[in-house]
């Protein structure tokens, strides 16, 4: 697994989303994870709120929006991404051309799995997500992520920080290997075993 | 320093720190299914991973099976394909697999426990947001996505962080009808469904230490439907009588050395925790969700709340949406809603005990006419004990489909799907929009308040009048 890591986000467009709790069921349904591959997701992102029942695209979802066509940066609200545990909603957002959610909370499963696929999530009071939902009303907004300073950087100068979490902060950053980090520590894990088999042999 | 029982289970697993804030923990017991593993083996098949722990991972076929008949191509041809490559690959790398010709084949998170392969006190991980289950024998349990499925399959750890504690102390004496179902579902009305991001969650409480095993399962199952990471239950004699004698259940050797250990499993008396809440229990009504969250739930005798009732505006808005959806109105009694769909099964509610609650009401009843009305056991173990016991006889004679064990019209990944408009009466755990199916309106409710809805072809109060 070498999941595309972006060392810096350059940001773009800005698609506003303006709803709380999107869960999983919505970023992408349930018929799209029969697959056995990692891609092929972009077109059933939302699928049904971007398609009417007939298969055309919807014309009232935002998503679907003339000036919101090529958004690589998706604004929305609390609790973004509840629900199931699907890898599948990342690899579909980012698939689609997001690399970076801002929203005011993320569902704990669903920001690990953005994460392990180098997409950027930023978490902002309510204050401050109305805020930017307020900028997105005004028209089509451009933003720059600067990771490294944690700020969104709206041009004249103007800019918003943020905190992230400095472990997934560095991972974004350095592109390290998920699985080749924790690799490193390999003796340790066969000294745990070790002593796991010798304290709680049931546990095989 | 007093700990409590997330904290004591996480340390002793911690193999190495990776940095300031993340440690690699080891994982216990690792399952996985169709849907969320073919990637990871894939990615493992790219780097040249071996998988390091065969032995300490278990597999099973559930999400995307027929549940009407025993065949690898009953629900189409990509779910075929998904099945088999499930199959492949745990030939290739010697993971057991309960495949569809297995007597034990079922929904993961009912077959975990049912097989003595979920323990007090282990780590256990699963590709499926309901893996909270397992946390109902104080094992610390969560869901994993796939990146995460093959981290585990090649290290047997994972890399975390520590989470904020959550103590949810549930007192009082269940009215009759009520059940752990309801509880779960009253909380989540109560703390929302982010309520719980960021935390690990401890049931305890004389309510929970009356609860059976299954009770329990239930209670942390939809954990998760509060955001919580895990739900946990602190092992007591309920416990360790279910574990006695299942097939993967410590031996005679272990057995005595095991319990001792699993009784030193409990949060110290005078541990903190970040947060506590306290739930009288003996004033929780059957519940039933009326929106597309799970809290957006009332009790049965409650009118559909107003837009106004909340003061959010994103609550109000979403309550706007939720009517239109569902097709409901504000101050509407569920009672006067007719159901299309019944369905009785998931990782929520589809236990022996489920089955019986649902007995008692069908018996001698017939489901009313126009209802479509499902029984979909858990595992293999559960169906035939249904059988044995005459439960399946009860069902069939009143109308009910009596089906294979697997997931089916929870989620739909299947062909058991809720037409668009259909209004459902389901004991599973989600009532998002489309979960069922596009344009699918689903009621979350208990097993005896689905089988009550079967018969009467709308909602019922059973706590009153001829059901009671």
């Amino acid at each position: 697994m070498n999941p595309s890591i972006h060392t810096i986000f350059a940001g773009g467009l800005v698609c506003p989303l303006d709803k709380n709790n999107v869960d999983t069921d919505q970023i992408i349904p349930k018929q799209f994870l029969t697959s056995v591959s990692r891609d092929g997701f972009a077109d059933a992102l939302f699928f049904d709120w971007r398609y009417l029942s007939d298969g055309s695209p919807n014309p009232e979802f935002v998503l679907n929006a003339p000036q919101y066509q090529g958004a690589s940066i998706l604004l929305s609200r609390a609790n973004f991404g509840c629900g199931s545990s699907r890898e599948h909603a990342p690899w579909a957002l980012q698939q689609y051309g997001f690399q970076v959610i801002i929203a005011e909370s993320f569902a704990d499963i669903f920001y690990n799995n953005s994460a392990n696929n180098g997409m950027l999530l930023i978490a902002l009071s309510k204050g401050n997500i109305d805020s930017l939902f307020n900028r997105c009303s005004e028209g089509p907004q451009q933003w720059q992520i600067d990771l490294k300073n944690q700020e969104i950087r709206f041009g004249n100068n103007a800019a918003l920080g943020f905190d992230i979490d400095q472990d997934v902060k560095q991972r974004l950053l350095s592109g390290l290997d998920f699985i080749g980090s924790s690799e490193q520590l390999a003796p340790k894990i066969s000294d745990f075993e070790q002593s796991r088999k010798n304290n709680l042999p049931w546990l095989g | 320093m007093s700990q409590t029982l997330y904290q004591k289970i996480y340390q002793s697993h911690v193999v190495g720190q990776l940095n300031a804030s993340t440690d690699l923990l080891y994982v216990d017991r690792h399952l996985i299914h169709e849907v969320t593993s073919p990637q990871a083996f894939a990615g493992l098949k790219q780097a040249n991973r071996p998988v390091r722990r065969p032995d300490l991972t278990y597999a099973t076929m559930d999400h995307n099976v027929s549940t009407q008949r025993r065949s690898m191509d009953a629900a189409g041809e990509t779910s075929r394909k998904q099945l088999e490559a499930l199959a492949e690959n745990c030939d290739e790398h010697r993971i057991p697999l309960l495949d569809l010709t297995h007597p034990d084949q079922g929904i993961v998170h009912v077959i975990g426990p049912e097989l003595g392969l979920t323990q007090p006190g282990m780590i256990i991980v699963c590709g499926d947001s309901h893996t909270s289950t397992h946390g109902a024998f104080g094992a610390l349990s969560f869901g994993i996505g796939t990146s995460e499925v093959e981290h585990v399959l090649a290290t047997q750890t994972l890399p975390q962080q520590a989470a904020k504690t959550l103590s949810i102390v549930i007192d009082g004496e269940l009215s009759a009808h009520v059940t752990p179902k309801d509880i779960i579902m009253a909380v989540i009305g109560q703390l929302g469904t982010a309520g719980g991001n960021g935390y690990v969650a401890e049931f305890s409480g004389s309510a929970i230490r009356g609860m059976s095993m299954e009770g329990r399962m239930t209670l942390c199952n939809m954990s998760i439907e509060m955001g919580a990471k895990a739900g946990l239950i602190a092992p007591d004699d309920t416990t360790i009588a279910y574990l006695k004698g299942k097939p993967h259940a410590p031996t005679a050797e272990h057995w005595d050395a095991a319990v001792v250990y699993w009784r030193s499993l409990h949060s110290d008396a005078d541990a903190t925790f970040d947060q506590v809440v306290h739930i009288d229990a003996s004033h929780i009504k059957p519940q039933v969700s009326w929106g597309t969250s799970p809290e957006q739930v009332i009790a049965v005798d409650q009118p559909i709340p107003a837009a106004d009732d909340f003061t959010e505006s994103s609550k109000q808005d979403a309550a706007r949406r939720a009517y239109e959806y569902m097709g409901v109105q504000a101050g509407q009694k569920l009672t006067d809603l007719t159901v299309d769909v019944v369905f009785i099964g998931s990782c929520t509610n589809s236990r022996i005990e489920d089955l019986r609650a649902a007995a008692k009401v069908v018996q001698g009843k017939q489901v009313a006419s126009g209802v479509r009305a499902l029984i979909v056991p858990g595992s293999g173990q559960v169906k035939r004990q249904a059988e044995a016991e005459g439960l399946a006889d009860i069902f069939k004679a009143a109308g009910f489909e009596w089906r294979e064990p697997g997931c089916s019209m929870c989620l739909g990944m299947n062909d058991d799907r809720v037409e668009s408009g259909q209004r459902c009466a389901s004991t599973s755990n989600r009532n998002f929009e489309g979960r069922q199916g596009r344009g699918s309106r689903t009621h979350l409710v208990s097993p005896s308040m689905a089988a009550a809805a079967a018969i009467a072809g709308r909602f019922v109060d059973i706590t009153t009048g001829e059901w009671a």
